[in-house]
């Protein structure tokens, strides 16, 4: 099954800062319904932006957020401090957001990770900064998975971020993330692929097709999750439908049942 | 059409093969290295800073012109005399620590070197006592600061402060940038300049070194 983790509620989005900062739980409730109605498998909640009330404002948004909805949340916080709050605040094992192998923050999230039932993104980022090439990506990732099998990980709570970087600086980064990815599937069988989609395009007049077009290319070479706008009919249709496609989808069931609901038009 | 606005025309569209054969037919034709290098090019990067900013021109466009640009200066620059050369101001620019991006401190290099600036790198996940001291090193006109994280914002006012701290403020402009930075921000950490993208980030340290 695709994971769509739905990337709404981050305060780096001037309409949920300013929901967050009046403490509006309407805004926030009618956002979270209506990700969960259009298929999220995660909430993602990010408090960070307003510096110095990311505790105070993560806490509230968790208790709204949860009140909205069943689904299980994408905790989202550079701080274990922060994520350590937020998981005794959640009713469902949550997915964690994120670990890296970049020096101080590996050590300590790896304590925090110890011992947690939760899942983890991990980010094939390190000391020497974002991965060039297909090598720095798989390296990465069997180091992180090494890692956090370690301390009692199973794979499928272990989801691998390529860090998808634009084709506007260099025209080799759709290539090396799809190559990267179609590595990672295969020598690493069991973990999730995920990735923020919206990267591949900065840069670029008229970015949803090129995300879309990603996304289909990516799913093709076993990426099954993306943090995504969940409300995006457009990329949503595209992902149930390329899901379908590669082979995930038993009698085109999910594709079919899309198609009934009025989601996927052609 | 003159052969200077010719050329400029030609680094708009990226085009560096014509664009050394135009360079190279002006030289002979008699036109200065320098004039060829202020007039045409670097007049021509401060046109594609502007359509960039302005959103008529991509990133992929802006660089295909600043490599037919800095292939065309290794043609231009052994005839221009010492004094001659293009700098107009030096800059030491980096991402602050705890922050490994360089996708926006490169584009903002690479428009700066257009613009005719010396750039010094220091990379990413720079401190602010590696700030002093490559400010100690290089007495540069201008320092930028990069971050991508709202979680490395407060680190470019650390970098300031220590900067400040390190009585080196004087004669110094300090810029900052990245998605997360507005203009409030800047100015709430005393920042003398913000730019929400390369282009304007060229046309800033510009103007803030005609102050």
């Amino acid at each position: 099954m695709f994971t769509v983790i739905g990337e709404r509620i981050n305060t780096t989005l001037k309409k949920v800062q300013a929901a967050v900062a009046e403490r509006n739980a309407e805004y926030i409730i009618d956002d979270v319904k209506k990700q969960d109605a259009a298929g999220a498998t995660y909430i993602d909640v990010n408090a960070g932006a307003r510096i110095g009330h990311e505790e105070a404002d993560m806490r509230w948004l968790l208790e709204v957020v949860q009140s909205a909805t069943q689904l299980p949340l994408c905790l989202d916080s550079p701080d274990p401090n922060i994520l350590e709050m937020a998981y005794g605040l959640v009713n469902k094992k949550p997915l964690i957001n994120s670990i890296s192998l970049e020096g101080d923050r590996f050590e300590s999230m790896m304590r925090y990770l110890a011992g947690k039932d939760c899942r983890i993104i991990a980010l094939c980022m390190d000391d020497s900064g974002m991965p060039k090439s297909i090598d720095d990506i798989v390296g990465r990732a069997r180091s992180l998975v090494a890692e956090l099998e370690k301390i009692g990980f199973k794979r499928d709570d272990i989801f691998i971020d390529p860090l998808i970087q634009p084709m506007s600086v260099d025209i080799r980064n759709g290539g090396i993330a799809m190559q990267a990815v179609a590595t990672i599937v295969s020598e690493l069988p069991g973990v999730h692929i995920t990735g923020g989609l919206s990267n591949i395009s900065y840069g670029l007049p008229q970015r949803r097709i090129i995300n879309r077009c990603f996304l289909a290319m990516m799913i093709a070479h076993g990426f099954d999750s993306a943090i995504m706008d969940p409300l995006d009919k457009d990329i949503m249709a595209l992902m149930t439908t390329a899901d379908m496609v590669k082979g995930n989808d038993n009698y085109c069931m999910k594709y079919i049942k899309a198609v009934r609901a009025g989601k996927i038009v052609a | 059409m003159s052969q200077l606005s010719t050329i400029t025309e030609t680094l708009i569209s990226g085009d560096g093969e014509a664009l050394q054969k135009l360079v190279q037919e002006a030289l002979d034709a008699g036109i200065p290295a320098n004039t060829i290098l202020n007039d045409a090019l670097i007049s021509g990067m401060d046109i594609v800073g502007a359509k960039m900013e302005c959103g008529d021109m991509f990133i992929p466009e802006v660089l295909m012109a600043a490599q037919a640009m800095s292939e065309s200066v290794e043609i231009l620059k052994p005839l221009l005399a010492d004094g001659q050369s293009s700098v107009v101001g030096k800059v030491i620019i980096g991402t602050v620590k705890g922050d490994l991006h360089d996708i926006g401190k490169n584009l903002v290099k690479m428009m700066l070197e257009s613009a005719g600036f010396e750039i010094i790198d220091l990379g990413v996940d720079i401190s602010p006592e590696d700030f002093v001291k490559a400010i100690i090193d290089n007495k540069p006109d201008i320092v930028g600061l990069s971050a991508l994280l709202t979680t490395t914002m407060p680190m470019m006012k650390k970098s300031i402060q220590t900067i400040e701290e390190s009585g080196l403020r004087k004669n110094l402009k300090i810029i900052v940038g990245g998605a997360p930075v507005n203009q409030a921000f800047a100015d709430e950490i005393g920042a003398d300049g913000y730019a929400p993208d390369a282009g304007a980030a060229s046309k800033l340290a510009k103007s803030l070194l005609q102050q």
